[in-house]
């Protein structure tokens, strides 16, 4: 019997040495060639402390470090923190509000540089000297940053950021404890470049980085190129793995319809665009395997503008979330395997979620049906029937689609609606806007890291809304003091307590969605279209495709 | 009356006219009605125009719709069966839903649906009539407009002819649509008011007003060059040596000869200014949602040519057959007009 036990044992240890040497042994013969991504055009400005496109985030996982990252895994547990250039994850002492950072030794840039405590101290100060469109939000609680903000160019976080070279330490001080402060140094945002760095936005020169991969060129009206970094050792799989190609290319320029059949043809791997929706079912049937859909934690709405009429009655708002048929409009995003109904916010999976849709006819925990009755009901109640009200929306094939959705059932339930479509360039920062008086708008929010806040205080809080602003998030304009305050001591509670905070952040979330400052329109998945040759395909819910973890040969 | 179309007048050997002659108008109208070319194309041209004037007809009793209001959730028949109108896939994957497509029945979606589930066949005749109205509506706007510059140009000369003749020029520099799709850019946005005067940015008239505008150095320059030929010829020196008032002159002598160039350019006009609202409305700067036209169900389509071309090819067939019809029936007309006109004439 022990002989057999024996052999049993000696035979699964064979099995385990043998299949980790084959995956091994697999994983490196799957190393090289080059992966050709293609986009519809360049996303802008390459540095990573300025950029805000997901297009670029995406290909930051790859190239840049902060003291923490995101886990470059799939699904869940994406959302984890893990040490980067820390080797630690440390606890906050001082009541949550210090925060003590080992810095990793022997670590180089892409220019041969190695990393020091220098560089990271210099990496927060360029976050207010950049400009950096979180600076005022994410890193405002940082001890100095409100004289940064106010004097960009002499930011020296006085007090707040401090080195210690000979501990090789960095200490962060906050104003007050920040429970999502671990979220947000795990941002692009946060990446630690060289000190010496230009302290204005880089552009499309490259500033060198710690990742598997630099940017060797960017041409925006072109290509941009990224090579393996000469200098980068694995220090953290979990933080940044190595890659597999041995360069990754973005190219730019192809109409969506050509990106789809460059990659149908085995002549690129991905696009970065949503496939056209007459392409869809193409996809689905011919090429399945190589069709990923993704849930995201992201939801499609429509902000009222709260501050002018008709959208200043709470019984319009609600009116118009009564009548919006969630169905049609998943119909229009490219059918049920592509998006879900939805009322609330908060979108299902994340953290606070709890069902509910009081829009539904009849209302429930999810949506079935509108009610039109209702809302033509709310429109005569309210006295706004026959107001004219204008739908805008970005000009691209889905948002106008949703548009003239909207336009249809605000035609329907009494308004005299109009569309109008606006360049995607310049939609976001134009809607924002107070000066522009925008009523109703198409709008997606895609979070930047799992926490309720970042949906219901970012977009409905009052310290979100900034007249006469191009940077006023809080697109309703919508301010509830008893709801506001209700956030803050959610804020607060999740130091101590996440369990109590996420509860409360429910509450919070019926409450909103009772007032109604949006219309839910409904979840989106995203889809990924690769070629044939792309294999190891890792979609992480916080960045989406790790795009240096998959293979072409 | 001192008219070109005089000259043709019969005159008998004996210097008398031997028969009460038909009136030039007639003429030409006889002229055009043997051109049977141009009377295929008025027959075209007539049915495209009552098909879409039935346009509530054919939405409210033939296929009992609305066209304007998006249908994503309806049902509809076919072959006696109901059948949701957005249909989502079932195979591989399930991804994408494509609108229904042509039943051929003209009660149930005879050229399918958009992507708002709407009607195509009931918008297209919807659609029709706007690009005709806009047409032919900016088409006069032209020609009343360049017949007008061309007159005071061409009669008065000098310094009014030297600023009138600037202005077109000024016009005539910018590409045709380059000025087009600028205006309708900026006025589309916000609207359009001079005073009391106000276009409101959905208002079909600013579409109109616009193709009407850049279009007339088109028009007016030749209608210019025909006043200033006029200008000089006998029967006008001869009515100002009678001492006839200058608006005499511009009204009998020369207005009522060259509006028949005005005449020819009409129907070429409304065939160009169709085309270019179709241009625009496809760049989503001419008529505006839910109101459609020709061009703005081909940009509905657009997003379909892979799985309901019907959408875009509908429309544009209809465009090319409007234009084809009025451009074969301006040559008849411009044939009908001016006898002398050897090229492509066939009677």
């Amino acid at each position: 019997m022990n002989r057999v036990v024996k052999m049993l044992v000696l035979g699964s240890l064979l099995a385990a040495v043998a299949a980790s040497a084959g995956s091994s042994g697999a994983a490196s013969s799957h190393r090289g060639g080059t992966l050709k991504l293609l986009a519809k055009a360049a996303g802008g400005t390459l540095d990573p402390q300025v950029n805000y496109t997901l297009q670029y985030w995406q290909l930051y996982q790859a190239t840049y470090d902060g003291l923490l990252a995101f886990q470059k895994a799939g699904g869940g547990a994406a959302f984890n923190v893990v040490p980067d250039l820390a080797s630690n994850l440390p606890k906050p002492t001082h009541g949550g509000k210090t925060w003590v950072f080992h810095i990793r030794k022997g670590i180089k840039f892409s220019n041969g540089q190695p990393l020091t405590v220098k560089d990271v101290v210099a990496s927060f100060q360029r976050i207010f000297k950049v400009k950096s469109p979180t600076s005022g939000s994410f890193y405002a609680g940082i001890v100095g940053a409100k004289a940064c903000l106010a004097k960009p160019a002499t930011c020296t976080l006085k007090g707040g950021v401090i080195g210690n070279a000979k501990k090789n330490t960095v200490t962060i001080n906050l104003i007050a404890p920040d429970s999502e402060f671990k979220y947000k140094l795990a941002v692009p945002h946060a990446s630690i470049v060289p000190a010496n760095s230009p302290t204005s936005d880089a552009g499309t020169k490259a500033l060198p980085g710690t990742g598997a991969y630099y940017f060797a060129s960017y041409n925006p009206n072109k290509q941009l190129v990224m090579k393996r970094n000469p200098y980068f050792k694995v220090f953290s799989k979990a933080a940044m793995p190595d890659g597999y190609p041995d360069e990754i290319t973005q190219s730019f320029g192809l109409t969506v319809e050509s990106q789809i059949t460059a990659i149908e043809n085995g002549q690129a791997d991905w696009t970065l665009e949503a496939p056209p929706a007459d392409r869809l079912n193409e996809m689905g049937t011919k090429y399945p395997e190589q069709t990923h859909v993704e849930t995201l934690t992201a939801f499609w709405y429509a902000p009222m503008n709260t501050r002018m009429a008709p959208f200043n009655n709470l019984k319009a708002r609600q009116a118009v979330s009564y009548a919006v048929d969630r169905n049609a409009l998943v119909k229009i995003f490219g059918g049920p395997r592509l998006a879900t109904p939805s009322c609330q916010v908060l979108p299902p999976g994340f953290p606070g979620h709890v069902d509910y849709c009081p829009y539904s006819n009849p209302p429930g925990k999810v949506w079935k049906a509108p009610n039109l009755a209702k809302a033509k009901q709310l429109v005569q109640q309210s006295g706004t029937k026959g107001a004219k009200v204008t739908v805008l929306s970005s000009d691209d094939e889905v948002n106008k689609s949703v548009a003239v959705y909207l336009q249809s059932v605000l035609n329907q339930i009494g308004y005299k609606a109009s569309v109008k479509p606006i360049s995607g360039n310049i939609f976001f920062t134009y809607v924002q806007n107070t000066k522009n008086k925008v009523q109703i708008n198409v709008q997606q929010w895609y979070q930047d890291y799992p926490a309720a806040s970042d949906f219901l205080y970012v977009l409905f809080g009052c310290e979100s809304f900034h007249p006469g602003s191009d940077s006023s998030i809080n697109i309703a304009g919508f301010c509830n003091k008893p709801i506001n305050a209700q956030m803050h001591k959610a804020l607060n509670l999740a130091v101590t307590n996440e369990t109590a905070a996420n509860k409360l952040w429910a509450k919070i979330d019926k409450q909103v969605t009772d007032q109604a400052p949006m219309v839910t329109l409904f979840t989106p998945k995203h889809i990924d279209f690769v070629s044939k040759r792309v294999g190891n395909f890792t979609f992480s819910k916080e960045f989406y495709w790790l795009v240096d973890q998959s293979w072409v040969q | 009356m001192s008219d070109v179309f005089a000259d043709q007048a019969p005159v008998h050997a004996t210097g008398e006219p031997a028969i009460v002659g038909a009136g030039p108008w007639a003429l030409a109208w006889r002229r055009l009605v043997r051109n049977r070319v141009a009377m295929v194309m008025v027959v075209v041209l007539a049915l495209i125009v009552g098909l879409c004037l039935a346009a509530p007809l054919y939405a409210h009793h033939v296929a009992r719709t609305d066209p304007f209001q998006s249908h994503l959730d309806a049902t509809t028949v076919v072959n006696g069966k109901k059948v949701p109108v957005m249909q989502a896939s079932t195979s591989g994957l399930g991804l994408g839903v494509t609108p229904i497509g042509p039943t051929w029945d003209p009660r149930h979606y005879f050229l399918g649906a958009d992507d708002q589930g709407r009607d195509v066949a009931a918008r297209l005749l919807y659609g029709g009539r706007n690009s005709l109205l806009i047409g032919a509506a900016a088409a006069l706007i032209t020609c009343i407009l360049a017949t007008i510059i061309g007159l005071v140009a061409g009669f008065f000369g000098g310094v009014v002819d030297g600023v009138l003749s600037r202005f077109l020029d000024v016009i005539w520099a910018f590409p045709v649509y380059l000025l087009a799709i600028s205006l309708s850019t900026v006025l589309i946005a916000k609207g359009f008011s001079i005073g009391p005067f106000r276009l409101e940015s959905g208002s079909l008239f600013l579409p109109i007003a616009i193709i009407g505008v850049v279009y007339i150095p088109y028009v007016a320059r030749p209608i210019r060059g025909e006043v200033l030929s006029l200008r000089r010829r006998e029967f006008v020196e001869a009515a100002i040596g009678l001492g006839a008032s200058t608006w005499r002159i511009l009204w009998s002598d020369i207005l009522r000869n060259v509006v028949t160039t005005a005449i020819v350019f009409f129907p070429l006009m409304v065939a160009i200014d169709m085309l270019t609202e179709a241009a625009l409305s496809f760049l989503s700067i001419g008529v505006q949602e839910p109101n459609a036209s020709w061009g703005t169900i081909i940009l509905d389509g657009q997003g379909l040519l892979y799985t309901r071309p019907a959408v875009a090819l509908a429309p544009g067939i209809a465009i090319a057959l409007t234009v084809l019809a009025l451009n074969v029936l301006g040559d008849g007309i411009r044939d009908a007009l001016d006898p002398r006109a050897k090229l492509r004439r066939t009677d």
